[in-house]
């Protein structure tokens, strides 16, 4: 879906190179001060949401620098927010950037890099990166997009995070501004896209929250996120013969939405 | 060290390993179909699943909380008039902390 959407429209997965070619960006600047913007928004929430959920600044920082992948981010906030156990946080947000490892494979022959240049474009691989990177037209130009891309992104993700985070701080308490519903409403603005773009995707998003719901009283928090996997493992069993269809589908469907192309900032 | 750094640095950690994973590994490990899907899904089911337990629950009970109801509600009008992501943000937070302030809930 990334490759097919216009590149601030990233989406989670990357999927077989489009049949035609996605409409070229046409102006790349613009997406790219977009991207950046967004990606802006989504530092602030992420940091102010991290401290609001115990997180220290520098532990929300920290995770901005090293880990640089917003839904993980997220996530392990999210868990901690809810009083879960960190081992199933780490799990969860460690899950949640498996997504990365497929653009990686995806992105591997554009980069072409090798030694410490591959140590630091593999920090890069995200879902912005890959959305520009597979939506030039020529493999120069996909090199340069993800560099370019991958140093304005890490820029402004690293310095909305601190202000996020330090803003947390100045005002009333979490709960008091409503910053406990700035994750879920956050998730829900990520996956909004896919879950309208196909059957498989809301069956997987209903398995999960269900199982999750089901199962919270009796587990330790954290435990029944993880728990949720399987939900998507068994819808992927379910239409594994209709992966292509709906990948298609998905790409062009999420494409447009603007809340989409945003929140996808946070998707990191 | 805290727990939480040892968690914050295990996360990055692990995040940072599965990005240079798909640099480094054959990838014919997975191109096939069930993997691929398996990959696409996994983000769907455990973000629902997060946005369902942090808007239901409290602790290890179901509760529902009645600002942080409203504040997903004003969510998903958000989105469903295309509002940008600050907005839906902006939205689903405003409403909860004017439901909280005002003791509506």
């Amino acid at each position: 879906m990334a490759n097919q959407a216009g590149p601030p429209a990233a989406q989670e997965t990357p999927t077989e190179p489009p049949a035609a070619a996605p409409p070229a960006p046409a102006t790349p600047v613009r997406d790219g001060i977009g991207l950046g913007l967004a990606v802006g928004v989504s530092g602030l929430a992420y940091g102010a949401f991290a401290v609001g959920s115990g997180l220290s600044v520098s532990q929300a920082c920290a995770l901005s620098l090293l880990a640089f992948t917003g839904a993980s981010q997220f996530a392990l906030a999210g868990t901690i927010a809810v009083g879960g156990s960190l081992a199933a946080g780490v799990v969860s947000a460690v899950l949640l950037g498996s997504r990365n490892t497929l653009y990686a494979l995806r992105l591997a022959g554009t980069l072409a890099v090798r030694g410490p240049a591959r140590l630091l474009a593999a920090m890069g691989v995200i879902d912005e990166t890959t959305a520009m990177a597979t939506a030039q037209p020529g493999r120069a130009a996909s090199r340069t997009a993800f560099w370019a891309t991958f140093g304005t992104l890490y820029l402004t993700w690293n310095l909305a995070t601190l202000a996020g985070a330090l803003g947390a701080g100045r005002f009333g308490s979490p709960q008091d501004l409503g910053l406990d519903v700035v994750g879920p409403a956050a998730f829900l603005a990520l996956i909004w896209p896919r879950l309208r773009s196909g059957r498989a995707e809301r069956a997987a998003g209903a398995g999960g929250a269900l199982i999750a719901l089901a199962t919270a009283p009796f587990l330790p928090p954290g435990v029944p996120i993880i728990l949720a996997a399987p939900a998507a493992l068994a819808v992927a069993w379910a239409t594994r013969g209709q992966a292509a269809n709906d990948s298609t589908a998905a790409g062009g469907g999420a494409a447009p939405g603007r809340a989409a192309a945003a929140g996808d900032g946070a998707a990191r | 060290m805290t727990a939480v750094w040892a968690a914050v640095l295990a996360t990055a950690a692990g995040c940072y390993g599965l990005k240079l994973a798909g640099l480094v590994v054959p990838p014919r490990l997975l191109e096939r179909p069930l993997a691929r899907r398996f990959a696409e899904l996994v983000p769907v089911a455990l973000l629902a699943a997060l946005i369902a337990v942090q808007t239901l629950t409290s602790g290890q009970s179901l509760q529902a909380d009645p600002a942080r109801l409203a504040g997903m509600a004003a969510a998903v009008a958000a989105l469903l008039a295309r509002l940008p992501f600050l907005a839906v943000i902006v939205a689903a937070a405003g409403t909860a902390a004017l439901i909280r302030g005002t003791g509506l809930a």
